[in-house]
């Protein structure tokens, strides 16, 4: 950077590039060529000569000037603090929040009412709540709230994804007993994000782990075309095992693919309709939530 | 799409910058977008020029640097350059790599003119 000025067009090290119109945007006429690298600005009416009027914060009182401020900040930072909010709250109160993510149709919601009526059957005290994200409608949470399970219906209205605050808003108004436990009286929450396989793989919500949903009837290399979201996953759960037999679906490349983006990524086959591999989710499940209240 | 989202917070932290620095304007607004960010650069340039208007960034030229990726192969026990998710180890041709850099999202800089 030119010290002088502060510009980078000179041949010196390069630090702030200041374009041509932007650079003495005042009354003065500039002559600041950088093969001799002046720095001199002259006024037009009385030909006055003005040095070091540019970015380097060389002060010229009354004139325009030109400064550069670092920030340096990280542009999902509102969000991650909302996020640590959440995730701070959900430990506090023993709660294993999950982000259920994938694209629109995998089934996430048959595999929700599914896995509630399951945890009914294997852990009846466990409390159970549900945010549902999508862009319109509350039918997922009618759902939802027809296992049982109370449920508060997020609609982003023209947004792509769920982000911290939206979670930490609904969370508020779940009935209140789903905030206090301690030890082991904390339940599960599931987070149904937006039905995108992109855009909420960015967004942390203070979830204990995001859960990918594939379900067979995708193409096997999804988790190549779409390596963000896989990348960001704890659990891969395969489903719709059950259609199987009329698909051309190579269960073993699918996973190959996905390890290629996140060697450590857990898998999980099921289908939430047949039941088949509903146990080993369930297992899933309640493990984590140990591992949440400090249990292993 | 989530880029729109995006320009949305870039604003607020420029905006918020504004409130604090007291300038006019911002002529260079200055990004880091990391390789293995998730961000398309194309469209997060887009969304924000869309934004600016009518705001302190009206005009502004936006340079957004797109940083390599860094990841740690674990069988040749060093750090390697991938250019996106997915991609194998440019030593072994394995995929058992653990991103280390090339992950940030970052307003690093502005320059800004008073009136």
């Amino acid at each position: 950077m030119c010290v002088v000025c502060g510009c980078g067009n000179g041949k010196i090290t390069r630090k702030v590039n200041v374009p041509q119109e932007v650079h003495h945007a005042h009354n003065y006429v500039r002559v600041h060529e950088h093969g001799s690298h002046d720095h001199v600005a002259v006024d037009v009416t009385s030909g006055d000569l003005h040095y070091g009027a540019g970015p380097a914060n060389v002060s010229v009182p009354g004139m325009s000037q030109a400064r550069a401020i670092r920030l340096e900040q990280d542009v999902l930072g509102e969000n991650n603090r909302y996020a640590a909010d959440n995730r701070t709250y959900f430990a506090e109160h023993s709660m294993l929040a999950l982000n259920l993510v994938s694209s629109p149709g995998s089934g996430k919601t048959t595999l929700l009412c599914a896995t509630i009526e399951a945890l009914k059957q294997r852990a009846s005290s466990l409390p159970i709540a549900v945010i549902e994200g999508d862009q319109q409608t509350s039918n997922d949470a009618d759902r939802i709230r027809a296992t049982g399970a109370p449920a508060i219906q997020i609609n982003t209205g023209k947004g792509c994804h769920l982000d911290a605050k939206m979670v930490g808003d609904a969370f508020s108004r779940l009935p209140p007993h789903y905030h206090v436990g301690d030890g082991d009286q904390g339940g599960v929450l599931f987070i149904e994000n937006v039905g995108n396989l992109v855009c909420p793989a960015m967004w942390d919500l203070g979830e204990s782990a995001k859960v990918v949903i594939l379900s067979v009837t995708e193409g096997e290399d999804k988790p190549l075309k779409y390596p963000d979201m896989f990348a960001a996953a704890r659990l891969m759960v395969l489903n719709k095992t059950d259609l199987l037999p009329y698909l051309q679906f190579d269960v073993a490349s699918c996973i190959a693919y996905a390890r290629r983006v996140n060697p450590s990524i857990e898998v999980v086959q099921l289908s939430a309709t047949s039941g088949d591999g509903m146990t080993a989710w369930l297992d899933w499940i309640l493990a984590q939530r140990k591992a949440q209240i400090g249990g292993g | 799409m989530h880029e729109v989202s995006l320009a949305g917070d870039i604003l607020q932290i420029v905006e918020a910058a504004e409130k604090r620095e007291k300038f006019a304007r911002v002529t260079l607004l200055r990004l880091e977008a990391g390789a293995l960010s998730g961000v398309e650069v194309s469209a997060l340039r887009f969304a924000l020029d869309v934004m600016a208007k009518g705001t302190c960034l009206h005009n502004a030229i936006i340079e957004i640097a797109t940083p390599p990726g860094q990841a740690w192969c674990v069988q040749c026990h060093m750090t390697v350059t991938i250019m996106a998710r997915g991609e194998p180890c440019q030593q072994c041709g394995n995929y058992q790599l653990q991103p280390t850099s090339g992950l940030e999202l970052r307003v690093t800089e502005i320059l800004v003119e008073d009136e």
